[in-house]
């Protein structure tokens, strides 16, 4: 009586794994496919010449110099912004906050920008920095918008950082006689700096691969030159990589493969970084 | 600790970076002339080539070429954050009208001709249409190819975005057959596609497709359509001499305007921009000299 | 120096509290310049004309009902693609995949997370589009079906993380006491882990929504831009337009404070209210952690 339902229920776990592990390959299969096309197309391109010359004749030769530096800036101008006010932000919910509707506000905040279309970044980006701040089509209003996109990203990640240091350091701290900042600045932000670098460096991997909430607020189709303040607009990688393969007739598909790859080593190489802190941290852990 | 020297390290690439950017500028530090160029993306690429010729032989003066559309062109002139707007299309009442309101009066240049071809699959038998057709083809009622005499496919109708001078004169000059009072748009499944190359590829690997693309947009390879003015007329392909001749009747002025007469640095880059040197490259990319 | 060591210390806390506070106050701003911006289209355009479904703007038609189609059959469809191989994916490298495996397999699967959109836009224009075109024997590869499988691919992997999160954080104890109790694996998944796990996955499909209805530019590369009304089936193999794809290929365009530039904030003020509302489900449907669950199993 017992042996075929035994039966059923095991046919239906071999058939039911099966199936399960078939989904994850045919979700595996595509990402691989994915980079390891753009790799095999783009690394042709490669060379010293490509990632460190201007471009010339339309852009259809010559390199991608400006774009790289125009991400670096990008980035950098982000991150200038964007992590001190995450940090402190994170630091006043993990260790100063008490659990009362505001803080709950605060985190309803936190998620919603989290969630806020980055072309509405755009917008607002246009609105507020280009136009009414006039500080017009520059890195400064690109930078600021993406710093205000990246903001949450930061504060969640660096929140969790420092959660995880245990509260008996915190106690110890206070016990020897530290004030609370004392005791964040010379404990708790040291153990939870790995964490914290983490989310700072996937936050602006972001940051370096979106376009839309550069389009209006800093993206170039042509600088003749590489900018020179923050006041200046500037080329990117991925409006680079859009206006290449959708406005430039004649474009070489070489060039095209090849500024995508240069665009995902940069975003994805900020990744593994952060993978590799992440673990490497996790290792050295003192709790 | 480590991490420090990882920082110093990313500072020392930074200062590099900067210094490569210096080396890149120097030659132009001294009274760099700035202008900034914006608008239609039927130009932008013959924006670019003299941005380039011209920097080339003036090394104090830097050029920056953005696209955009026209409408995004006239929009930033009117703003007052460009120099130069380039148009593939005229400046329009109300907006001359605001560009007065905010106190200059915008000046016009004709830089260029172009001709708009029509444009299919190189496998599509069809090689010519009448105005009409192709007015009734992109407003919807015709849908199929066999009704102008091509196989039986449906008919997927490509265009250019709506802020796309191209896009304007398009509408106003084939669809509205040039009758101003004609209110007819577009089919509502017509692709607007953000640019002229999105076009230029779809049509060259979909034998369904039609559009239509600035001539100089238009590689050898693909097929132009000859456009006939009315039923029994002859029917014409574009070309430069075409336009000129005024027999091709999709043809058009291409402009630039600027806020007020120009002068110093912009007014020496637009004068250079009508001179015969100018105009060569005019012909190379596929436009039409305005000579 | 005690003194100045308070003062410092009040300085420093000072400034903590007021970044605190930043979240708050740049979504206000966000949403008061959306407001500001947005609302005169209320005055300025009638309300039947808003919702009409001709969108032609150049010369006063402003109907978004197209648009906001647009956006939802892309995201309809590209969730129905990130459902399955999502939590399919998570459920397999949660409870089936043997650990070396799963320290190799999850780390790619956020790396195609961290894939720009344009890099997929990309892709998709060159190499997916007109695959479906010749594969599906459609007019034009340009398709709601193109837009949703690139944002099923972008979906999949926000979805793939929260969801195996929430499934790692079911407690050991409730598998061990399925098993004990006589289930297979299999039935333990499905009747025991996945439901405890419930709301962490219902968090994973909400954000993978919402970020969904935001994306801009790969939907902008591959829906082909039509603004059609996209309300029957066939119409996900068919060009659409959506929202996102709309402001950013019109925003360049507008005069500012012209009726237009106000109906693409107007656009602008949808899609954050759009994301709020996912936002605020997605919060409230939040998972508790693991020790609040081990709290109630002691």
């Amino acid at each position: 009586m017992q042996k075929p339902h035994t039966f059923d229920r095991f046919l239906i776990q071999r058939l039911g794994i099966s199936f399960i592990s078939l989904v994850a390959a045919l979700t595996m299969i595509p990402i691989i496919v994915v980079f390891g096309y753009i790799i095999f197309r783009g690394a042709p391109a490669i060379s010293w010449q490509f990632l460190a010359a201007m471009p010339r004749d339309g852009m259809r030769a010559g390199g991608i110099l400006p774009a790289i530096v125009g991400t670096f800036y990008l980035t950098l101008g982000t991150a200038v912004f964007s992590v001190p006010i995450g940090i402190a932000a994170a630091i006043y919910l993990s260790e100063y906050a008490r659990e009362n509707w505001i803080t709950r506000l605060i985190r309803i905040a936190i998620i919603n920008l989290a969630g806020i279309p980055s072309v509405v970044y755009g917008l607002f980006g246009l609105g507020l920095f280009v136009l009414f701040l006039k500080f017009g089509t520059s890195i400064l209003s690109a930078s600021l918008t993406l710093s205000i996109m990246t903001l949450p990203v930061i504060i969640s990640a660096a929140e969790e950082a420092l959660r995880a240091v245990p509260q008996s350091f915190r106690t110890v701290s206070i016990s020897l006689g530290g004030t609370r900042w004392q005791t964040i600045r010379k404990i708790v932000l040291p153990q939870a700096l790995p964490g914290i670098i983490t989310g700072v460096i996937l936050g602006l991997e972001r940051a370096a691969g979106e376009t839309a909430p550069i389009l209006f607020t800093g993206a170039a189709f042509f600088l003749p030159h590489l900018p020179n303040s923050p006041l200046d607009a500037t080329m990117a990688l991925p409006y680079h990589l859009f206006v290449i393969s959708t406005q430039v007739p004649g474009m070489p598909i070489q060039i095209q493969y090849g500024t995508a790859l240069v665009l995902i080593v940069f975003v994805l190489g900020m990744n593994i970084a952060a993978t590799v802190i992440r673990s490497r941290a996790r290792a050295k852990r003192q709790w | 600790m480590r991490l420090n020297r990882f920082i110093l390290v990313l500072l020392l690439a930074l200062l590099a970076a900067c210094g490569s950017s210096t080396t890149h500028s120097s030659s132009g530090s001294q009274t760099t002339a700035y202008i900034q160029n914006k608008g239609s993306d039927t130009i932008v690429n013959l924006a670019l080539a003299w941005a380039e010729k011209y920097q080339s032989e003036h090394p104090d003066v830097s050029i920056s070429v953005t696209g955009g559309g026209s409408g995004t062109g006239i929009a930033a002139l009117l703003n007052k954050t460009v120099d130069i707007a380039n148009a593939s299309r005229q400046m329009q009442a109300e907006e001359i009208k605001q560009a007065k309101a905010n106190g200059f009066d915008p000046v016009e240049f004709v830089i260029a001709r172009d001709a708009i071809a029509v444009i299919v699959n190189p496998s599509n038998p069809v090689s010519q249409l009448t105005m009409q057709q192709i007015s009734d083809i992109y407003s919807g009622k015709i849908d199929n190819w066999s009704q102008v005499g091509g196989e039986n496919r449906p008919i997927v109708r490509l265009s250019r975005e709506v802020n796309s001078g191209t896009h304007v004169y398009f509408r106003d000059t084939v669809i509205r057959l040039g009758d101003p009072k004609n209110k007819t748009l577009f089919a509502t499944d017509t692709l607007l596609l953000p640019s002229s190359e999105g076009i230029i590829s779809e049509i060259r690997q979909n034998p369904n497709a039609i559009g239509y693309d600035g001539l100089g947009y238009v590689p050898a390879d693909l097929k132009k359509v000859a456009v006939a003015r009315n039923a029994g007329g002859p029917y014409v392909l574009p070309s430069i001499a075409t336009v000129n001749d005024k027999s091709y009747p999709i043809a058009r002025d291409l402009y630039m305007y600027t806020a007020g007469q120009p002068t110093g640095a912009i007014k020496a880059y637009l004068d250079w921009i009508v001179s015969p040197e100018a105009q060569t490259i005019v012909a190379n990319l596929g436009f039409v000299p305005i000579k | 120096m005690k003194k100045s060591l308070t003062w410092t210390e009040t300085l420093i806390t000072a400034v903590i509290k007021t970044c605190g506070y930043s979240a708050i106050v740049f979504v206000i701003l966000i949403f008061f310049f959306l407001l500001r911006e947005g609302v005169p289209t209320l005055a300025e355009v009638k309300l039947g004309e808003l919702f009409s479904t001709r969108w032609y703007p150049i010369e006063a038609h402003y109907g978004i009902l197209p648009l906001i189609t647009g956006s939802v059959i892309v995201t309809v469809g590209a969730m129905l693609i990130a459902i399955p191989f999502g939590i399919g994916t998570a459920v397999f490298l949660s409870e089936i995949a043997p650990r070396w495996l799963r320290e190799i397999l999850k780390p790619l699967v956020e790396l195609l997370g961290g894939l720009p959109s344009v890099v997929l836009g990309f892709l998709g224009i060159l190499v997916l589009t007109p695959y479906l075109r010749i594969l599906l024997n459609l007019p034009t590869g340009l398709t709601a079906l193109a837009g949703a499988l690139l944002l099923g691919g972008i979906a999949v992997p926000t979805t793939v993380s929260i969801a195996e999160d929430a499934l790692d954080s079911v407690p050991q104890g409730y598998r061990e006491g399925a098993l004990a109790l006589g289930a297979t694996k299999w039935q333990t998944i499905w009747r025991v882990t996945l439901p405890a796990a419930k709301s962490g996955v219902l968090t994973a499909l909400m954000l993978g929504i919402g970020r969904t209805i935001g994306e801009t530019m790969a939907v902008m590369m591959v829906t082909g831009n039509a603004p059609v009304m996209a309300v029957k089936l066939s119409s996900i193999v068919s060009p659409v337009r959506t929202m996102t794809a709309t402001i950013a290929a019109e925003m360049g365009e507008v005069a500012n404070g012209s009726t237009y530039y106000h109906v693409l904030f107007f656009i602008g003020l949808v899609l954050f209210l759009i994301s709020l509302v996912v936002n605020i489900i997605a919060s409230s449907v939040v998972f508790k952690s693991k020790k609040r669950a081990e709290r109630v199993l002691s």
